[in-house]
């Protein structure tokens, strides 16, 4: 496809559903443990018994309330839930609890950044609501099962003001949001297992019109990647259509990652209508202050504050302490190896570097680092302290990853003790100038070039022990004489 | 002896001087069901087993002096409480086959208790009707006379009461149903505030109206009763966080110089001539006893039908969703698809009243409807229940006749569902304003009884069972029951 962004601008918002990482149910006290078997842990209330009743679990308005905070966002009380109606198998009660007039969570903004730039976009709410159960079709012959293990976990849908222009701003209002609640820990944000779901609102229109175009929903992308893919793919698609002379039909599609497209879901041949209306089985919730205070002062540091402190507190720049902030783990982690190295610029280079690689590598989170945070701290303080050079350290890393072993073991049983006597470098340099006269003549003759060949050479007869900067400095007033 | 003569309160005594045991007493009744219930239909099912059971175990307590505050009086409930291991119906082929996995909190208070039950009572189907006619398991008797309704939707609860099958029967009242019953059927019905009794295992038809109560042959019956049933439940968002009141003690108080408030609104009304005289009879009663009659207004109690039924139907067709085929209930045979599963199911499972109030519910919920019907019906309730609020603070208890005329003929009002939701005309106000309402018999009319309503402002239901309680030691109406 040709690209079109000269006439064209995209307007998307976001709907992100967070399932809350609660140990029970939104109105029931049944497990919301993942991976059970079908109908283990779906209790009257979920089955939606004849005459039962929901009871709210409290735990979920203190996320709500930090998630509003961390959202810059107004907290209603009181705050209500409201009944939205649709007849489905796999939703037992015939409708789902959700909240319409008062959601917990209302006006609110998340700045995000991207290549060109900062920007702010708009929380339109944040609103809690009850999961479905899922309908399985594999493993039944001509008929359905029912699993009602997911019915009734918390989610909070998160939606955003049409305020997104570019794929790129989506993603990036994704993570952040992402961010904020492994931050929170209220979720664990796994989009893989459904734990945090994203639609995708897109409409695109001429620059300069003020009128919205018509938009699509794109439902259920289950990646970052994919979020970037399906909405750039549908920012083309309905450019595309509309240059054709087509009009854009308001639908629910699908991306289908295999194809990188999406495509309409089967058509309802009438529009939903929800008919909400107040849940008469729960009364309005007035939030107390003191409540609310309370959980504010539970508040982690979060992500933006966290890189601030990193910057003014570590000297780091902007964009590493962006990096390392945005995962909560990492963080952590830099901050404990930060601790025992006393170096906060060498330790973010190495997490941000080696490290990484090595995780990336065999697929592991920060967490499952086969070199604890305090072992890196003990490498880094090394080099720090001159026992080893950068490069040994590399080494040194390797073995420490396969081995487990610590660094100063490793130093000791391998001599790798970086040569920083004067002395011993001077006497390899005296040989190495003596075994190259060649080279000799040709450098003080003017070829500078060969200054590297020297350094090199020493390094080799020192097996890389030598400190460079000594071997640099010394080889320099040698070759000079 | 004729135990099922004997008041709650003198079985009681009974039991514990051991002048009979529980299970002389729950034979006795359960004999009575045998003999009488196929004239009056009134019970569902009889857990004849089950109730022996309990009465033995009753009778084993008070052999080792163990016994529970109500240890072994029987009571019948209506099929709208779930009975863990026994048929709850609703009085619908949609849960003809549903055997509850689980006990509603009214049932396992009283059960706590040591109550002994006899049966599940018929009702209309989903507590839709006021008439008793609409149940699956057919209509119910009256037994004051077998041609006449015994109202509804408890009315196999009233039935069974007046018919002395069973000495107190549990009830529910969403727009009338406990004190219209009652009222037709000659007994005392007490629906209580909105949350003073848990709402949790009683099937939903209107949930921000529906409470539960009773339907006895007393105030002091009912007392007894209704505050083992009462207090909070966690299991129930709405119910009150209350300790259960002290209602047997209480009602004894007297009402002098207390305040009746007769509402011109009602008044206004044309009434048939009968129910007039028996009203001033009462009133003259009350005065008699020191009471102080006054006029109220209660200036939008005439919206309170319209709202009524769009609210009520609102919240059932939402309600009633859960009944799809799926996983449990009635299914229909060899569904082609899921939308075939929902439509038939529902098509096959559900009267034509309850298909009636989903469809009205519906209506007034969809978009573009919604705030002319269902938010202005919010707003009016709430002028209505504000009518309450002024008036009650210059009375005690506001009265008026429970329904515009005695019982009537089955199939008589069948075919006009207007006028049969006119029967409520009196007592729907009552759950709009969650108030607690009561009627007690206070006159006959050729053959057949006639009630009073008094309804009281929040959490007074003391205050209603002391005008009932003094009504009744100084009359007999409610000591008349039919031959049968």
């Amino acid at each position: 496809m040709k690209n079109y962004s000269e006439d064209w601008e995209a307007v998307i918002g976001l709907e992100i559903h967070v399932q809350l990482s609660t140990k029970s149910k939104l109105f029931s006290g049944a497990s919301t443990n993942f991976g059970a078997l079908p109908n283990t842990q779906a209790c009257n209330i979920d089955l939606a018994l004849p005459g039962v009743l929901p009871v709210l679990n409290e735990e979920v308005l203190r996320m709500a309330i930090k998630l509003g905070k961390a959202l810059n966002a107004e907290i209603n009380s009181p705050t209500s839930f409201a009944r939205k109606n649709y007849f489905y198998p796999d939703s037992p009660k015939g409708y789902q609890i959700s909240q319409m007039d008062r959601p917990i969570v209302e006006d609110g903004y998340l700045d995000i950044e991207t290549d060109k730039g900062a920007k702010r976009i708009g929380v339109t709410r944040a609103h809690l609501e009850e999961d479905a159960g899922k309908s399985l079709h594999d493993d039944f012959e001509g008929q359905s099962g029912i699993d009602l293990n997911r019915a009734g976990t918390p989610l909070l849908e998160i939606v955003s003001e049409p305020e997104i222009s570019s794929s790129e701003e989506a993603v990036a209002y994704l993570k952040s949001i992402h961010s904020i609640i492994r931050y929170l820990e209220i979720s664990d944000g796994n989009m893989a297992e459904g734990s945090m779901r994203c639609d995708a609102n897109v409409s695109v229109r001429k620059k300069g019109d003020e009128k919205l175009g018509t938009r699509t929903e794109t439902k259920n992308v289950n990646s970052f990647r994919f979020v970037e893919k399906a909405i750039q793919y549908e920012i083309e698609r309905q450019i595309h259509e509309l240059e054709s002379g087509n009009k854009i039909t308001q639908e629910t599609r699908l991306y289908d990652s295999q194809a990188n497209t999406t495509r309409p879901m089967r058509s309802k041949e009438f529009a939903n209508d929800y008919r909400y209306f107040p849940e008469p089985d729960l009364l309005p919730i007035n939030l107390k202050k003191e409540f609310i205070e309370e959980v504010l002062a539970t508040m982690p540091e979060m992500p933006n504050q966290k890189r601030e402190r990193f910057v003014s507190q570590f000297s780091l720049s902007e964009y590493d302490a962006g990096l390392l902030a945005a995962d909560k783990d990492l963080a952590d982690f830099f901050e404990e190896v930060t601790k025992v190295s006393n170096s906060p610029k060498l330790s973010a280079n190495w997490i941000m570097g080696e490290l990484s690689a090595e995780l990336n590598n065999e697929n592991l989170s920060i967490k499952e680092s086969k070199v604890t945070s305090n072992k890196l701290g003990q490498l880094i303080s090394r080099i720090e302290d001159g026992t080893i050079s950068g490069k040994i350290a590399k080494d040194i890393f390797e073995k420490m990853w396969s081995s487990g072993k610590e660094v100063d073991a490793i130093i000791k049983d391998e001599g790798l003790e970086q040569v920083t006597d004067d002395k011993e470098i001077e006497t390899m340099i005296d040989e190495v100038i003596a075994n190259n006269p060649e080279q000799l003549e040709q450098y003080r003759s003017g070829k500078d070039r060969l200054f590297g060949f020297f350094v090199g050479q020493v390094m080799k007869a020192s097996q890389g022990k030598a400190n460079p900067k000594q071997v640099n400095d010394i080889l320099k007033s040698k070759l000079e004489k | 002896m004729d135990l099922h003569k004997l008041s709650l309160n003198q079985q009681l005594e009974g039991l514990k001087k051991g002048e009979f045991t529980s299970t002389e007493l729950t034979s006795h009744y359960i004999s009575r069901i045998t003999e009488f219930d196929e004239q009056i239909n009134s019970f569902i099912t009889v857990t004849e087993d089950m109730a022996l059971s309990q009465a033995k175990a009753a009778d084993e307590r008070y052999k080792n002096k163990t016994n529970l505050p109500l240890d072994g009086l029987p009571i019948a409930h209506k099929d709208i409480f779930c009975t863990k291991g026994v048929l709850t119906t609703c009085g619908s082929k949609m849960l003809s086959n549903f055997e509850a996995p689980y006990s509603s909190t009214v049932y396992e208070k009283l059960d706590k208790e040591g109550m002994v039950m006899l049966g599940k009572t018929n009702m209309d189907e989903f507590a839709m009707g006021s008439s008793n006619e609409t149940s699956y398991f057919g209509p119910v008797k009256n037994p004051w006379n077998t041609e006449y309704v015994p109202g509804g939707s408890s009315g196999g609860s009233a039935s069974c009461v007046s018919a002395e099958l069973a000495p107190i029967a549990t009830a529910t009242d969403t727009g009338g149903s406990i004190r219209q019953p009652a009222s037709l059927c000659g007994l005392t019905g007490i629906k209580p505030t909105y949350g003073r009794v848990s709402r949790y295992g009683m099937i939903a038809f209107a949930s921000s109206l529906d409470q539960a109560g009773v339907v006895a042959r007393s105030a002091e019956d009912a007392a007894l009763i209704l505050e083992a049933m009462s207090g909070h439940d966690p299991k129930d968002s709405t119910s009150l966080k209350l300790d259960k009141p002290n209602l047997s003690k209480e009602l004894k108080s007297s009402i002098k110089g207390m305040k009746i408030g007769l509402p011109k609104e009602f008044f206004e009304k044309e009434m048939p001539s009968y129910i007039e005289q028996s009203i001033e009879e009462a009133i003259e009663v009350y005065k008699s006893l020191g009471a102080e009659v006054v006029e109220v207004s209660l200036s939008n109690i005439n919206l309170s039908l319209p709202i009524y039924y769009i609210i009520a139907p609102a919240e059932c067709s939402a309600n009633l969703s859960r009944y799809d085929g799926v996983r449990y209930g009635y299914r229909c045979e060899n569904p082609i698809d899921i939308e075939d599963l929902f439509m038939r199911t529902r098509e096959e499972g559900f009267g034509a009243e309850v298909k009636r109030r989903i469809l009205i519910g519906t209506y007034a919920l969809s978009a573009g409807y919604y705030d002319a019907y269902y938010l202005k019906a919010q707003k009016c309730r709430q002028l209505v229940a504000n009518d309450f609020s002024e008036a009650f603070k210059s009375v005690d208890v506001i009265l008026s006749p429970t329904t515009p005329g005695t019982s009537f003929k089955s199939g008589e009002k069948t075919s006009d569902p207007i006028e049969m939701y006119l029967q409520d005309i009196f007592t729907i106000p009552a759950n709009l304003a969650g108030l607690p309402g009561l009627s007690i018999p206070c006159g006959e009319h050729q053959g057949l009884p006639l009630g009073m309503q008094l309804v009281g402002n929040s959490l007074e239901e003391s205050k209603l069972l002391q005008f009932a309680y003094s009504y009744q030691s100084n009359t007999d109406w409610h000591k008349k029951m039919p031959n049968i």
